[in-house]
């Protein structure tokens, strides 16, 4: 049974690491176990220490050589998988039972450096209790598993408040709770600081979380639900980028109309930039709005992090904007001659720069143009190509063209990449942007208006603007499944779930420093500092203790006066190496005593004699019980020596 | 006390059966209590002595039964024959008619013959010929079996063993007794010479005694946590019945009242426990041949006194 419970805790210890393990480690740990088991079942002798020892080098080397070194986040939990693997098959005594326990609630605290989902924290909850329970037969071998159960969860249940209470209490530092240096980020998807042809349509595809929004009262409009991410300038034919250069400047005054107030909590992504909605009025702290109101943070975002903003629909920014700036927005390499040639003309045919950019989307309009997510490939003059030729594109040729043909026009232009849209998660009030809403829209400057936003995709889909990507695009074109309209209740479960989700990110996983002043305020410590919050996650572990102690003790109380007085007994006794084994009857303790100190035959046969009498014969009276309680209090034991 | 002429007979008994005080003590433990007692052991160790010597001395009459594969339940109680004068059947009482009865070799005899038997040591009557009987009173079984020449016998089955009150094993002699033994009279002349320690009505009475020592609330809790230790404990393969948990504390009280105490202590339950519980109890899992005492003395040890 005790090894069952070992092989277990093991198994379910190692089945997440089977995810980010390195592949041969999954097996040779796999066939380590069905081996360990094997011997078990046919009841043969453990492999030789000579052996094991051939193994361990073996499993290091093949660690070293994956990894190339023994030390950081991998190659430590790979190291720790093996060692387990192999402790099991070196159990031979309690002691190594016992090691392996160790090694489980080890690994299973190493879970948290690759995954910090929901899910990852039940499933660790579940083997903490099976580990517990293999722990707890260790110590009594032999009863049914259910009382193992029953013992590990009750223990795990008389430590969760005072898990509780760490929690809320402990000092918090900035930072995620598990990063790690070393940790690897490629594999975080959004959006990058460059755009070319197919760069967003492949992220179309993902359903994946980008933000979430909390709105204070009412949602803006769908329509004017622009995230604003990197402004990309810079152009080289083919590619559009993010100009370096930037100086700070300070949110525009000239805004006018609501001021929506909300909190996002962004999934790390990387680079350095934060998503507010158009325009940015009030800023989160540590952040800062760089000339094209890119806001950007001083470090990459590498964790989840959460902030606070507020914006204006209604804006003229950078009316004051310098000759040079807007000569760097009409920069232009020399190709696309057939783009340039149309742009020209419209110059010559009309006065304005309002007109040009209104022909433009006319331009799109009437001519047949398609939005898609498929759109074919582009060769050198992508441009050219797309505006007379294929006709079809998703965003980025839109407003790559849009801004290529504005700039050949003589009207500064840039193009902006953000995110468009959100779904509001009715379970709980969050607005989820995924990155299937990313988007790129244009900016043209116009005298006296400043940077002006101008969608081109809002002219050939406006569906895209109006309901979202899935009612825009053509039908039957893959789709990310979770922003198909046609899975309702695949989206009810869907929105449960982020919903949970979403308040394990802002409750357990976000609770940094900020979280943890709020909630200590709200719950009434003015002003808590690392000081205040010691102190009482000292005072309340304490009173917790003290609570336990008492529930304990209640149990003692119920215990009848004449075995209180017993045990009292065995336990004066217990000094001179004669306590009561809790099989021994009254007489036979009796004997055993006076046998080994007779001096003591006198007195503890009065004790006997009484305690017989009160709890096997038919006396029940408490005076009886007192005078027993008096011998044996009274009764000196003088220890020799 | 009124348990003085038991503790005479005990001494007596002990100067003819040397070195078995204890399996004396056990076989009067189990008369006072009414149950029935079954010896397993080799032949030649001195049953058939045990059972004289305590019909003898408690004053019963004593009548033996050799069991074989050929017998008849008829042949235990009795048959009614024509009598020619009367012009009737005159019913012929069989051997087990009478207060002590020795039961050689019990299972040498067919399922047919043991039951009519154990059903007449479970009713204290026998039913013949439409006519129930009753039984003298004290009546009192002892049966024998030898455990190891099992070939062409019949093994009382599970159910039948648990009619017994207990099981005991008479075991050698240890080297001193057994040289007193040898160099003792003749075991047969001193049996005969014995003389009645109590009249039959005396021990009636004594079986009543048993039946007003006290058990408090505390021991039946540890009687209750013995039994449950066996239920739940993967050590064995069946636990103890509630059938066997009443004979513990039976025999328990009439260790006590051979101990010259009113009331019961662990210490009774733990000493009656091996001849009560040892051919109840079947460990688990190989190791068939562990005695009733280690068994015991592993329950004994697992289970703390409450």
């Amino acid at each position: 049974m005790q090894e069952l419970w070992l092989f277990a805790s093991a198994g379910m210890s190692l089945l997440p690491h089977v995810e980010h393990a390195p592949i041969w480690l999954t097996i040779a740990v796999g066939a380590a176990l069905a081996w360990r088991t094997a011997i078990w079942w046919r009841r043969t002798a453990l492999p030789s220490r000579w052996l094991l020892n051939f193994l361990v080098a073996a499993g290091s080397a093949g660690i070293f050589l994956t990894f190339n070194q023994f030390f950081g986040k991998d190659p430590g939990i790979a190291l720790l998988i093996c060692f387990l693997a192999l402790k099991l098959l070196e159990m031979r005594r309690v002691r190594d039972g016992l090691a392996i326990i160790f090694l489980c609630y080890f690994l299973l605290l190493t879970h948290f450096l690759n995954e910090q989902g929901i899910g990852v924290a039940g499933f660790t909850l579940a083997t903490l209790v099976v580990v517990t329970a293999a722990l707890a037969s260790l110590g009594h071998g032999g009863r049914p598993a259910a009382d193992h159960l029953r013992q590990s969860v009750l223990m795990l249940a008389q430590a969760a408040p005072f898990m509780l209470v760490l929690f809320l209490l402990f000092p918090r530092v900035q930072g995620p709770l598990w990063g790690m240096p070393a940790d690897a980020y490629s594999a975080m998807s959004g959006l990058s600081d460059s755009m070319s042809p197919g760069s967003i349509s492949n992220l179309s595809l993902s359903g994946e979380i980008a933000f979430r929004v909390k709105f204070e009262g009412d949602l803006p409009p769908r329509p004017a639900l622009y995230w604003r991410g990197p402004v990309l300038s810079l152009y080289d034919g083919r590619t559009w980028r993010a100009d370096a250069r930037q100086r700070k400047v300070s949110p525009h005054d000239t805004a006018a109309g609501p001021t929506y107030r909300y909190s996002v909590t962004l999934e790390p992504h990387n680079k350095h930039w934060l998503f507010v909605l158009e325009m940015p009025w009030k800023l989160p702290p540590d952040a800062i709005l760089a000339r094209d109101y890119q806001l950007l943070s001083k470090t990459p975002v590498r964790s989840r992090i959460r902030y606070e903003a507020q914006s204006h629909l209604e804006f003229v920014p950078g009316a004051d904007e310098s000759e040079v700036s807007l000569r760097r927005h009409l920069a232009l390499p020399a190709n696309n001659p057939r783009t340039r040639a149309l742009a020209e003309k419209w110059r010559q045919e009309l006065a304005t720069d309002e007109g040009i950019v209104r022909r433009m989307l006319d331009h799109f309009r009437q001519e047949k143009f398609f939005y898609t997510l498929t759109p074919p490939l582009l060769g050198e003059n992508s441009i050219d190509q797309f505006l007379f030729e294929t006709r079809r594109g998703f965003c980025e040729h839109y407003a790559s063209a849009f801004v290529f043909a504005m700039r050949a026009a003589g009207v500064p232009a840039r193009v902006v990449t953000g995110y468009q849209g959100g779904e509001e998660n009715p379970v709980d009030g969050y607005m989820i942007v995924r990155q299937s809403d990313a988007h790129a829209w244009a900016e043209v400057w116009l005298k006296d208006k400043g940077w002006v936003r101008v969608d081109p995709t809002a002219a050939i889909a406006p569906n895209r603007i109006e309901a979202g990507l899935a009612s825009a695009v053509l039908a039957g074109e893959p789709l990310p499944f979770l922003v198909r309209t046609d899975l309702s209740w695949f989206r009810g479960i869907r929105f449960r779930w982020e919903a949970l989700s979403n308040s394990w990110n802002q409750w357990v996983l976000g609770y940094n420093p900020q979280r943890q002043r709020e909630v200590l305020s709200r719950l009434g410590m003015r002003e808590p500092d690392w000081k205040t919050m010691t102190a009482a996650m000292a005072v309340l572990c304490g009173l917790l203790l003290l609570g336990l102690v008492f529930w304990t003790l209640h149990k003692r109380i119920r215990i009848d006066p004449t075995v209180r007085a017993w045990n009292l007994l065995s336990r004066k006794l217990a000094h001179l190496g004669l306590a009561r084994r809790d099989w021994e009857g009254p007489m036979d303790f009796f004997n055993r005593v006076a046998l080994s100190r007779p001096e003591l035959a006198h007195p503890m046969q009065a004790i006997v004699a009484l305690y017989i009498d009160l709890r096997y014969g038919k006396q029940n009276d408490q005076s009886a019980q007192q005078r027993l309680r008096k011998l044996v209090s009274n009764l000196e034991i003088i220890a020799k020596r | 006390m009124p348990a003085s002429p038991i503790l005479e007979a005990i001494h007596h008994a002990g100067r003819i059966i040397l070195g078995k005080d204890r399996q004396i003590r056990l076989a009067l433990v189990c008369l006072l209590a009414r149950g029935h007692l079954l010896i397993e052991d080799l032949p030649g160790v001195g049953k058939t002595i045990l059972a004289h010597v305590l019909a003898r001395l408690l004053g019963l009459n004593f009548h033996r039964i050799q069991c074989t594969a050929d017998m008849l339940p008829a042949d235990i109680i009795g048959v009614s024959i024509y009598d020619r004068n009367t012009g009737g059947f005159q019913f012929h009482p069989g051997p087990i008619f009478a207060q002590v009865i020795l039961v050689d070799e019990i299972n040498r005899a067919t399922p047919k013959s043991q039951s009519a038997l154990l059903e007449a040591m479970e009713e204290h009557q026998v039913t013949c010929e439409g006519e129930t009987r009753p039984l003298p009173e004290p009546f009192f079984v002892i049966a024998t079996q030898n455990p190891y020449h099992q070939i062409g016998t019949f093994p009382l089955p599970e159910s039948q063993l648990d009619r017994f009150l207990m099981r005991i094993e008479m075991g050698y002699p240890d080297q001193a007794a057994e040289r007193e033994l040898l160099a003792g009279a003749d075991r047969r002349d001193m049996v005969a010479s014995l003389n009645p320690c109590m009249e039959p009505g005396e021990l009636i009475e004594l079986q009543r005694a048993v039946r007003e020592v006290h058990v408090s609330g505390a021991l039946i809790a540890y009687v209750q946590a013995l039994a449950e230790h066996t239920r739940r404990s993967p050590d064995f393969e069946a636990g103890l019945s509630p059938r066997a948990a009443l004979s513990l504390l039976r025999a328990a009280r009439a260790w006590a009242l051979i101990d010259r105490r009113d009331l019961v202590l662990p210490e009774d339950i733990q000493a009656v426990l091996p001849a009560v519980a040892g051919h109840r109890l079947h460990p688990s899992g190989g190791a068939p041949t562990a005695s009733s005492a280690d068994i015991a003395a592993a329950l004994v040890g697992a289970v703390p006194i409450p």
